[in-house]
C-alpha cells in the first residue's frame, strides 16, 4: 500500500461511519478538485453508487462551467443533487458585486466578507437545517424542482483538509457542531482510534471530515491516478493563469502558472513555486483569521 | 549523520509529502512549558520547512508589541489560542528528512486538553515526550507516558529539555532518566526508545549535535527520529475484518449484497471458507469487489473493502470475521485497562456504552480491580469508581457476547471507546478474556454450528419463502402473570399473517425428552440445555418459536442466548410491579390486552427486521 492507498482507505471507512451513523446524511460539494475527489471516494466507499444527497450551495456567483459541470456528472453519477441559495439577499441585491458601485461608507455597501456571510454561511446554515426550501434535481429531465424534503440533515460531510489553513489543522474526523452550528473549537470529545463521535444531541449536529490527513498534492496525484474529470478552470488555457481554488467570479483572482493539465499541476506542487503562497491566496475574502470565524460560525 | 548535518537537506513546504514516499505520524506531547513548541518551532527552522520569511514575521510582530520572541507564537495559527496562551489542541506540522516524510503532531500539555492530546496521540506511529531539565518529571510527564502506552505507541524518544538551566549536567540527565523509566516499569509502559538531553531554545541535540555536550554519545533527536521503525505489517497476522455493514443497492439495480469492512489483519481469498463470531456463521468468499479498481482474487490488511459470499448468510455490523483457525475471543466479559476522562465518573450499576472495532454494545463494569492517579509515582486510589483523568484495571461485562482480541494479538480488535451520554467518555485496551457463565454452552455451540451438517435448503432460501426470519420470542415472568396467554396468542397471530409459528412449551420438553431426569437443583442447566437445543433445531427450520416456561427464568436467558448465537432471541419480561429489565427487549404489565401486546411485539420483531415491513 503506499500513502495513496491508505490516504483513500481511511477515507471510505470514513465515510462508510457516516453512513452507518447519520439517517439524515448529506455531502457538500463545493465543485472544487477536494469535493470531487470525495464524491469519488464515495463511489469507492459504496461500490460506484452514492447513498446521500449532494448539498451545493449557489452563490449565482460561480462561474457558469462550474455549474454545468456540476449538473454533468449529477446525471452521469445518478446523484441526489441537492442546491441550496440565500433568494431573499439575491433579490434585494445586498451583495458584494451588486453594491460595488456605491461610495465607500455608503449604509448599503456589503463587503467581501459580509457578502460571503450572506450567500454562504446563511445559506448553508439554513439550507442545511432545512428552514429554507431546497431544490432537487429531478433526474428524468435534469432540471431542478422544489424539494420536498425539509428535514435538517444531522451528518455533513465536509471536503477540508489540515493542510489547508491553520483552523482546519484543529478539525477531528467527526466534529460537533451545536445548536448555533458553532464549533467549540476548545470543548471538543476525544477521538481515540478510530472509534469517532457518531453519537449527538437532538438539535446539534456533527461535520464529517474524510479527507482531513490529505495534502494538495495528495488530491491531485489522486486525480491523476483515478482519472478523475475535473473543471478547466484549474489548468492554463492560455493566458499564463489558472485558479488554485475556486469560488465567486468577483472575489477569485487567478494565479499566475502555466500549469495546462495534472500532471503539470503535480510537478508544478512538488518544485516548490508555490511553496509561500497559501492555497487559498487567491480568493480575496479571506483575509486575517476570516475563515476561521467563517468556520466557527458553521461556513464549511 | 555527521554533526555537519546541513539543515538545507531538508526543504520543506507544508504538505508537499508526494505519494511515493515513507510518511510518519509522531506526536509530541510533555508537560505544559516544559518546551513542546519550542521543539516545534525550531526543529522546522532548522530544517528549513517554514516558508520563507515567516520566522522574521513572528520575530518582527513581537518586537513592534514588545514581547521576548517564543517559538510557540510561531505555531499558533488560532486566534483563540493567543488568546489563552496555550496550545489548546493537535495541530500538525511538516518536515522531511532525506529517509522520509514526518507530519508532526503538535499535542497541548496542559490537562484540560488531555482529549486532544489523545486524539493527537492516536493517529501517531511514534511520540517524542519532553521533560524540562529543571523541573524534572512532573504530572503529565507521567500522565502522557502512561497514555502513549495504553494507545499502543511502542516508540517514545524522551527529550530532556533545557539543559541549558542546569550546566548541562551529566548527573542531572541520568537522574531525570533513572526515575523516569523506573516509573513507566511500575505502571507497566513501554519503555522508552531513546532519552536525549536538548537545549530546544539553543537547537543543542535537536538538528545539529551539541559541542558543549561532549559526554552524550547518542542520536541527536533528528537522528533518532529516523531511526523509528514503521509498524511491521499485518498481512501474516491472523484474519480480522469487522463487518462495518451489509449493502444491497437493489434500487439502483445492483444485486450484489456486499459485506463490507476493513481488513484490520491478515488476508483473505476469494474460496476461502470464513467465519463471522459470535454468531458461528459460516461461508465461503466469492469474490472481492471494489470501484474503479481491477478485480483482485486475494485482498490483505489496510484494505477497506467489500466481499461477496457463496452462500447469503444474515450477518450483522459488529461481527468479527476470521479463518475457522485463528478465531478471536468470544465473552461478555474481558479484562481491560482504561482511561476515563468524562466530566462524570465511571461508576459501577450503570450501563454504557462500548464500541470495540464496529461493535457496540450496553456494558458495565463488572468488577474494579484498581484505580491508579497516572499523574503520581505508587498511587493506587481506594476507590469503586473511576474519575476523571483516572486510569483504571478493571473487568467490564457486555449485554451479549462480543468478539475480540486482546491487545497483543490484534491491535485493533483489542481497544475500546466507552460512551457516556453523546460523548466519547473513556478508552482503553483489552488484556484477555474473561471466563463468564455461559463460556461452556457457547463452546458447544462453536462445536455444532462448525459441524452442522446442512440440508439443500440453506437459510436464507427459508426466509424468502416464509417472509420473515427465524426468531425465538420468550416470555418470562413469574407464574400466573399470563406468559402462555399472550404466546398462544402470539402463536395464532403470526401464523393467521401466514408466518410459520410455533409454541413451544417448557413443559413438553419436560415430559417427553426430559424424562430421564431427575429432579435435582443441579439438573437445572442440563433442562435449560436440553430446551435451547430442541428450539435451535425449530428455529433452523426457519420458525419464529414463542416459548413459555416456567423452568426457564430470567437468569436462563443468557444460557439460551448463548446456545442460540446465530438467531435472534427476543426476551419479554411480563411484571405486574413493573420491575426493570434491562436484558428485555420489551416489558408488559400482564394488563395489555392480547391484541394491544402482539402489536407491541410485532413492532419489536419489525424493528429487529426478523419480520419484513
Ligand atoms: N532556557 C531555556 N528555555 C526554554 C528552552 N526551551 C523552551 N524554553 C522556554 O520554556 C518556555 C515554555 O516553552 P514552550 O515551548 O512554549 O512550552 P510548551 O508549553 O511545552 O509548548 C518558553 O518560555 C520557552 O522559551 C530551552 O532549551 N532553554
Amino acid at each position: 500500500m503506499d500513502t495513496l492507498d491508505q490516504l483513500e482507505q481511511q477515507s471510505v471507512y470514513i465515510l462508510r461511519e457516516a453512513f452507518r451513523h447519520f439517517e439524515r446524511l448529506c455531502m457538500l460539494w463545493s465543485i472544487g478538485k477536494d469535493s470531487t475527489v470525495l464524491l469519488w471516494l464515495a463511489r469507492k466507499a459504496f461500490f460506484g453508487h452514492v447513498p446521500f444527497p449532494l448539498v451545493h450551495i449557489d452563490t449565482s456567483y460561480k462561474l457558469p462551467e462550474m455549474i454545468q459541470y456540476r449538473d454533468r456528472l449529477a446525471l452521469e453519477y445518478k446523484l441526489t443533487m441537492v442546491v441550496g441559495q440565500n433568494v431573499d439577499i439575491l433579490k434585494q441585491q445586498k451583495t458584494f458585486p451588486a453594491t460595488q458601485h456605491l461610495p465607500d461608507g455608503h449604509p448599503d455597501k456589503v463587503s467581501r466578507q459580509e457578502c460571503c456571510g450572506f450567500l454562504k454561511k446563511d445559506a448553508l446554515t439554513n439550507t442545511l437545517n432545512g428552514t429554507w426550501p431546497r431544490q432537487r434535481m429531478n433526474l428524468k429531465t435534469g432540471k431542478y424542482e422544489l424539494d420536498a424534503d425539509r428535514e435538517p440533515y444531522h451528518g455533513v460531510i465536509v471536503g477540508a483538509r489540515a493542510d489547508e489553513e491553520g483552523s482546519r489543522s484543529k478539525e477531528r474526523y467527526f466534529s460537533p457542531r451545536d445548536k448555533n452550528n458553532l464549533w467549540d473549537v476548545g470543548e471538543q470529545p476525544p477521538e481515540f482510534w478510530n472509534q469517532f463521535k457518531t453519537d449527538f444531541a437532538p438539535g446539534t449536529h456533527v461535520r464529517i471530515h474524510p479527507l482531513l490527513d490529505w495534502t494538495e498534492l495528495h488530491i491531485w496525484e489522486y486525480i491523476k491516478r483515478e482519472k478523475i474529470p475535473t473543471v478547466s478552470l484549474y489548468y492554463d488555457q492560455g493566458p499564463g493563469t489558472r485558479y488554485r481554488s475556486l469560488g465567486c467570479g468577483p472575489c477569485q483572482a487567478a494565479i499566475a502558472s502555466t500549469a495546462k493539465n495534472v500532471e503539470e499541476i503535480i510537478d508544478e506542487l512538488k518544485s516548490g513555486k508555490l511553496k509561500n503562497i497559501a492555497e487559498r491566496s487567491g480568493r480575496l475574502q479571506d483575509g486575517k483569521h476570516g475563515l476561521e470565524e467563517l468556520r466557527r460560525e458553521g461556513y464549511m | 549523520m555527521t554533526t555537519e548535518t546541513s539543515a538545507k537537506k531538508f526543504i520543506m513546504g507544508a504538505g508537499d509529502t508526494a505519494a511515493g514516499r515513507e510518511q510518519m505520524n509522531v506526536v509530541i506531547v510533555g508537560h505544559v512549558d516544559h518546551g513542546k513548541s519550542t521543539v516545534v518551532g525550531r526543529l522546522l527552522a532548522d530544517t528549513g520547512s517554514l516558508p520563507d520569511g515567516k520566522l522574521d514575521a513572528v520575530r518582527k510582530e513581537c518586537q513592534r508589541t514588545g514581547k521576548p520572541f517564543e517559538w510557540a507564537f510561531l505555531l499558533d495559527a488560532l486566534t483563540d489560542e493567543q488568546d489563552q496562551g496555550i496550545t489548546i489542541d493537535t495541530a500538525r506540522s511538516f518536515f522531511k528528512t532525506p529517509k522520509r516524510d514526518y507530519i508532526i503532531i503538535d499535542a497541548p500539555g496542559h490537562i484540560e486538553f488531555l482529549k486532544n492530546m489523545i486524539s493527537g496521540a492516536a493517529r501517531a506511529e511514534a511520540a517524542a515526550l519532553i521533560i524540562d531539565a529543571k523541573e524534572g518529571v512532573r504530572e503529565n510527564s507521567r500522565r502522557h507516558g502512561y497514555i502513549l502506552s495504553m494507545l499502543g505507541i511502542r516508540q517514545i524518544v524522551v527529550c530532556v529539555n533545557k539543559m541549558d538551566l542546569v550546566d548541562r549536567s551529566e548527573t542531572h540527565f541520568n537522574a531525570i532518566e533513572k526515575e523516569f523509566r523506573a516509573f513507566l516499569a511500575e505502571i507497566g509502559a513501554a519503555s522508552p526508545t531513546h532519552f536525549i538531553p536538548i537545549s530546544a531554545m539553543n537547537g543543542e541535540n535537536l538538528a545539529t549535535r551539541s559541542d558543549k555536550m561532549p559526554w552524550y554519545k547518542g542520536p541527536t533527536f533528528l537522528e533518532s527520529f529516523d531511526g523509528l521503525q514503521k509498524a511491521p505489517s499485518k498481512i501474516d497476522r491472523p484474519l480480522r475484518m469487522p463487518v462495518q455493514a451489509v449493502y444491497k443497492f437493489a434500487s439502483q439495480g445492483d444485486d450484489r449484497r456486499i459485506v463490507a469492512g476493513r481488513i484490520e489483519s491478515g488476508k483473505v481469498k476469494v474460496g476461502d471458507k470464513v467465519t463471522f463470531l459470535p454468531s458461528n456463521k459460516t461461508s465461503t468468499v466469492k469474490s472481492i469487489e471494489a470501484f474503479n479498481a481491477e478485480a483482485k482474487a486475494e485482498i490483505g490488511a489496510g484494505w477497506s473493502t467489500g466481499l461477496t459470499l457463496t452462500e447469503e448468510i444474515y450477518i450483522t455490523r459488529g461481527e468479527l470475521m476470521s479463518h475457522e483457525a485463528n478465531a478471536p475471543l468470544v465473552s461478555t466479559r474481558f479484562r481491560a485497562n482504561m482511561i476515563w476522562l468524562g466530566k462524570k465518573p465511571f461508576v459501577p450499576g450503570r450501563d454504557y456504552k462500548l464500541k470495540i472495532h464496529t461493535q457496540s454494545q450496553p456494558v458495565r463494569i463488572h468488577k474494579i480491580n484498581k484505580v491508579i492517579d497516572a499523574s503520581e509515582a505508587g498511587s493506587v486510589l481506594n476507590k469503586d469508581h473511576v474519575g476523571r483523568h483516572d486510569v483504571a484495571d478493571l473487568i467490564l461485562e457486555t449485554r451479549q457476547p462480543i468478539a475480540f482480541d486482546a491487545i497483543a494479538e490484534g491491535e485493533s480488535t483489542g481497544r475500546f471507546v466507552i460512551v457516556d451520554g453523546y460523548d466519547i467518555a473513556g478508552g482503553g485496551i483489552i488484556n484477555g478474556a474473561e471466563k463468564d457463565d455461559q463460556e461452556d454452552l457457547r463452546a458447544e455451540a462453536r462445536v455444532r454450528d462448525f459441524n452442522w451438517i446442512r440440508g439443500g435448503v440453506n437459510r436464507e432460501q427459508r426466509a424468502v419463502r416464509l417472509g420473515h426470519r427465524a426468531a425465538l420470542v420468550m416470555f418470562l415472568g413469574k407464574s400466573g402473570v399470563g406468559k402462555h396467554r399472550y404466546a398462544r396468542a402470539l402463536e395464532k397471530s403470526l401464523f393467521d399473517r401466514s408466518m410459520s409459528s410455533y409454541m413451544l412449551d417448557g413443559t413438553n420438553v419436560l415430559l417427553g425428552l426430559d424424562a430421564d431426569l431427575v429432579w435435582l437443583e443441579s439438573t437445572q442447566h442440563e433442562l435449560v440445555r436440553r430446551f435451547a437445543e430442541v428450539a435451535h433445531i425449530l428455529l433452523d427450520a426457519g420458525t419464529i418459536v414463542v416459548s413459555t416456561t416456567n423452568a426457564i427464568g430470567l437468569g436462563d436467558v443468557a444460557a439460551v442466548q448463548a446456545l442460540i448465537p446465530d438467531f435472534e432471541v427476543v426476551p419479554v419480561l411480563i411484571d405486574p410491579t413493573g420491575a426493570v429489565c434491562d436484558a428485555c427487549d420489551l416489558r408488559l404489565s400482564g394488563k395489555e390486552s392480547e391484541e394491544e401486546a402482539i402489536a407491541k411485539i410485532t413492532a419489536v420483531l419489525k424493528q429487529r427486521q426478523i419480520t419484513n415491513p
